[in-house]
């Protein structure tokens, strides 16, 4: 098959000559249209709002994970100068609940606490820190119970119910074949991940305005302006006209800004004292504001052919959800049917469940689901052609997923599924060079001696600390491949609304376009204009804001926008041609059958240019809405987990090179390489940074990630104890895009976002047990479970 | 804390206050600020320069990086009172009236930002690199913004974009 394949991304360097087409259409690399904005210091994100006669907003939480509320005393925070407001639960006018999939929690507590930060009461004050002072002020009695934290623990017999349908959320059974199916090579394993934290740099916050009238505008930086609306409003106690919504400026998003934050609460006080609330967090209180990646504990079983054909996968998965539902449901939808990797296996039996426990809430993390997952079916791959005594990525490939495969749900894979192509492709791409002189070997350590060091010793585990001169250092190389859901699965009526205005300004035809998608630095912006452009042949095109006017544009997640606000704005401008066509052909007084915009001008193939587009429209405007749908998916057989579940998939491979100081279980990350299919890149430029950026995730879980939870206490909520990756952690990447297009979808287009943050990881995880020779059970592996003083769980 | 037009006596009252001058971006400042006053809130409550963002409050993040007298410093970790007397620049005096610094086209040309919340503060630190090395390689550049942390793209066209500016800084 001949493929457009895009050449790997050049390896960091300058190309000064490169002329980019800055307002180009799909396809090209078109300048973001908020970058001048964004390096000049003048976008504002939601902690840059401001109104002169604002309040701030603040919030008490709970210090205790399970804790029962006797009583709340506001009589003191109340009575301290500069408060206007403290307000408990008593105060929600409307329905006290919130939640993505189920509407389980408080706005604030009532009689229970079910997690460490779980909101109790708020303050409004002239002063954020007299705010901080007056809540310290407010006296909750609470009668301490003893905490759930475990998911197993929470699904045994005799657990307490911590709601009151017990703590099963959801568990979902997958059922393919034989049950009982055996095979002459067997692997079994059990696998940990720890929790992660989105670690967006943008806290939460937000500005909510009173109108006057009994409504309130909440300005904020969120993923999802409609479902917040509608959790707003049923708190509240008000109607959608009176609670409107406008996107704030976000500071990245990646599943931590999908669940609602500081929305009610700032609505309620600005309400409460009619006045404009702020509400910002800071860092340790964004630690226990969002929903963080699900920890999961996952036992596999692998059975194959002498000669590497799977046989069968048996696995069961609990993902711990925390103390309320979020979007756990769908995380386990996403862990189960996805569960044993992008392989055809005859037969599955997999059950996956997700539980309430009092452990900080989980919900949306890029992946979704399947970055744990990941980690447990590619370490099984590994340990299965270790066991066969086969090259790993052959085993892979032998397995691997293609167009026409049937995956464990039984649905059909309808479009490319290049998985053997893209390990191969990463396999081949050149490895980084071996350190002068070789790691530790004799010939570095002799230039040491002699006071020339072979290499730069930063470039060695433990960077600037010095912790080694390259003995103990040894290299190792992992491989993975992954693969990920795009869009709303299981039924969800998954959707997107664009208007489309078309008209002249300044003698110029300007499109506008109108969504209520959620930018939140991926880009969409850009290529809602791109997409613009290119179905209208307009250069000019203005993002109107982002706000509740217009019909939802769905969730800024499961790497979904592009395909559905983009498909969207595509079905918009179309109309929108067609009209214009329809009025330029009126002008006329004739029929031309290829009429089309192009370049501002009504052209034909057989007349060329036939009239301007600003002359055709005059004052005239044309105005499309349309709302799009992806063909339908369908919701699975609760027995078997038989169905059509996802509308389409998306695959990322990656290979990993590290350098393991194996006697202190330092690890340094050489390289990254990807290769990711994305059926059509949009935007070149912006699907690297998508690539680049969900990588760099990928390996902060494998290797450094984790936010401790002990006793349903988070003890690392700050930049200071909870580490992502820097600069000097992630190493360069090579990266290889290919674009097999989806004919399902528009342009041919995959989404992007979230494979790569899935196949990272587990690469790394790889190469580290190929530098050590250990299983490494559990992410992030830390430098204890490498030295073996204590080596994660048992298999 | 109070912004003051003209020359005003010490304040007094119960909570304690001092004058301080900065120099912000060329324009001195005079305020009247608690000691406990973090210069990063100075310039983004008391001046309004929000361009200098806070992402951590404990000097992990970078993305508060301004320079005092040319050196790159976390604003959230040092007081107002330390910056009297010394000249600060932000992100708002990077540009001209008429042109971005390179580091603002090049950070814009190469993709250097997604959700922009880093880029004031990388640029700052990067501006710092620049301004003692004019022609860094990548590893410096790496090293200069060790400091600050972006969670969006991988650095990669990070190091590009500055790679960029030093190009046509030398130019």
């Amino acid at each position: 098959m001949s493929t457009p394949t895009r050449a790997p991304a050049a390896a960091p360097g300058i190309a000064p000559d490169q002329q980019r087409d800055r307002a180009s259409g799909i396809g090209g690399n078109a300048a973001r249209p908020d970058g001048t904005l964004k390096v000049t210091g003048q976008f504002a994100y939601g902690s840059d709002l401001w109104a002169d006669d604002m309040l701030w907003g603040v919030t008490l939480r709970s210090p205790h994970p399970y804790a029962r509320i006797r009583g709340v005393a506001v009589g003191e925070a109340l009575a301290t100068g500069g408060v206007f407001a403290v307000l408990t639960h008593a105060d929600v006018p409307g329905k006290n609940r919130c939640g993505l999939e189920h509407s389980d929690q408080p706005v604030l507590a009532e009689d229970v606490v079910r997690y460490q930060g779980e909101p109790v009461a708020l303050v409004a004050a002239d002063h954020p820190e007299v705010a901080l002072r007056a809540a310290k002020k407010i006296a909750v009695d609470y009668q301490v119970l003893d905490p759930v934290t475990e998911a197993r623990a929470a699904l045994a017999p005799g657990a307490p119910a911590l709601h009151p349908d017990g703590n099963l959320v959801r568990h979902l059974k997958l059922r393919k074949g034989d049950p009982a199916a055996s095979a002459e090579v067997v692997v079994t394993g059990c696998y940990q991940v720890g929790m992660q934290d989105q670690a967006f740099l943008g806290p939460e916050a937000g500005l909510a305005v009173p109108d006057g009238l009994g409504g309130v505008d909440l300005y904020v930086a969120t993923q999802w302006l409609h479902v917040d609306q509608r959790q707003v409003c049923a708190a509240l106690g008000l109607p959608p006209e009176q609670v409107r919504l406008t996107l704030a400026g976000v500071g990245g998003a990646f599943g931590g800004r999908e669940d609602l934050s500081m929305h009610v609460h700032a609505c309620l006080l600005a309400l409460h004292t009619g006045k404009p609330i702020k509400m910002v967090y800071n860092r340790e209180e964004s630690f226990f504001g969002h929903v963080h990646r699900h920890p999961a504990t996952m036992r596999y079983e692998h059975g194959a052919s002498a000669d590497g054909k799977l046989q069968y996968v048996r696995a069961e998965i609990y993902l711990d959800g925390g103390a309320y539902a979020s979007s756990t449901p769908a995380v386990v939808g996403n862990a189960g049917t996805m569960g044993i990797g992008p392989y055809v296996v005859p037969n599955v039996h997999v059950d996956c469940y997700g539980a309430y426990t009092n452990n900080p809430p989980c919900g949306a993390m890029r992946g979704f689901g399947s970055v744990q997952t990941a980690f447990a079916y590619e370490a099984q791959m590994d340990k299965l052609a270790a066991t066969l005594g086969m090259d790993p990525v052959e085993l892979r490939c032998l397995n691997a997923m293609s167009l026409g495969s049937e995956a464990p749900t039984g649905q059909i894979v309808d479009s490319q599924a290049p998985v053997a192509e893209l390990l191969d492709r990463v396999r081949k791409m050149p490895l980084p060079p071996a350190r002068a002189g070789g790691i530790g070997g004799p010939s570095a350590l002799a230039a040491q001696r002699h006071g020339q060091p072979a290499f730069d010793l930063r470039d060695l585990p433990g960077g600037v600390a010095n912790t080694t001169h390259g003995e103990g250092v040894r290299r190792g190389i992992g491989y993975a491949v992954a693969y990920k859901n795009v869009g709303f699965s299981e039924g969800f009526d998954d959707y997107s609304t664009a208007r489309v205005r078309l008209e002249v300004i300044g003698g110029e035809p300007v499109a506008t376009v109108h969504t209520a998608a959620a930018e939140v630095g991926q880009g969409l912006v850009t290529v809602q204009q791109q997409i613009c452009r290119t179905e209208l042949g307009v250069d000019q095109v203005v993002i109107h804001p982002v706000n509740t006017q217009v019909g939802s544009g769905g969730s800024t997640s499961a790497s979904r926008q592009t395909y559905v606000t983009g498909g969207a704005v595509r079905a918009a401008c179309q109309a929108v041609a067609g009209q214009a066509v329809a009025l330029a052909q009126r002008q006329l007084g004739r029929t031309i059958a290829d009429l089309r915009l192009d370049g501002g001008q009504f052209v034909s193939a057989a007349e060329g240019t036939v009239a301007s587009l600003a002359g055709v429209l005059g004052s005239d405007i044309i105005e499309e809405t349309v709302e799009w749908r992806h063909r339908p998916t369908y919701p699975v057989d609760p027995e078997t987990g038989q169905g059509f579940a996802h509308v389409q998939y998306a695959f990322a491979a990656h290979r990993a090179v590290v350098d393991v100081d194996t006697e202190l279980g330092l690890v340094k990350v050489v390289e990254l390489a990807c290769a990711q299919d994305v059926g059509k890149a949009i935007n070149p430029d912006a699907v690297l940074g998508q690539i680049q950026g969900g990588s760099a995730q990928g390996l902060g879980l494998a290797i450094m990630e984790e936010i401790q939870v002990s006793d349903g206490m988070i003890r690392n909520p700050s930049f200071t104890d909870y580490l992502i990756p820097t600069i000097l952690d992630m190493p360069p990447m090579q990266i290889d895009v290919l674009e097999y297009p989806d004919p399902n979808a528009p342009y041919g287009l995959r989404g992007v976002g979230e494979p790569p943050t899935i196949s990272s990881g587990p690469a790394v995880a790889a190469a580290i047990r190929a530098a050590t020779g250990l299983e490494l059970h559990r992410v992030p592996i830390r430098p204890e479970h490498i030295t073996g003083s204590m080596p994660g769980p048992a298999p | 804390m109070t912004l003051i037009e003209q020359e005003q006596a010490e304040p007094a009252g119960e909570v304690p206050e001092r004058r301080i001058t900065v120099t912000v971006n060329g324009a001195r400042a005079t305020a009247v600020v608690e000691p406990r006053l973090l210069l990063s809130h100075l310039l983004r409550q008391g001046l309004r320069l929000t361009g200098t963002h806070m992402g951590c409050d404990t000097s992990n993040c970078g993305a508060c990086t301004v320079l005092v007298d040319g050196t790159p410093v976390k604003s959230c970790t040092m007081l107002a009172v330390q910056a009297d007397g010394h000249e600060i620049t932000t992100v708002e005096g990077l540009a001209t009236q008429s042109e971005l610094h390179p580091l603002q086209e090049g950070f814009r040309e190469e993709h250097g930002l997604q959700c922009g919340f880093c880029t004031p503060g990388m640029m700052m630190a990067a501006k710092a690199l620049l301004d003692r090395n004019p022609e860094p390689t990548e590893e410096d550049v790496r090293w200069a913004l060790s400091g600050n942390l972006c969670r969006c793209t991988g650095y990669q066209n990070i190091v590009k974009s500055v790679l960029w500016a030093a190009e046509k800084l030398r130019a």
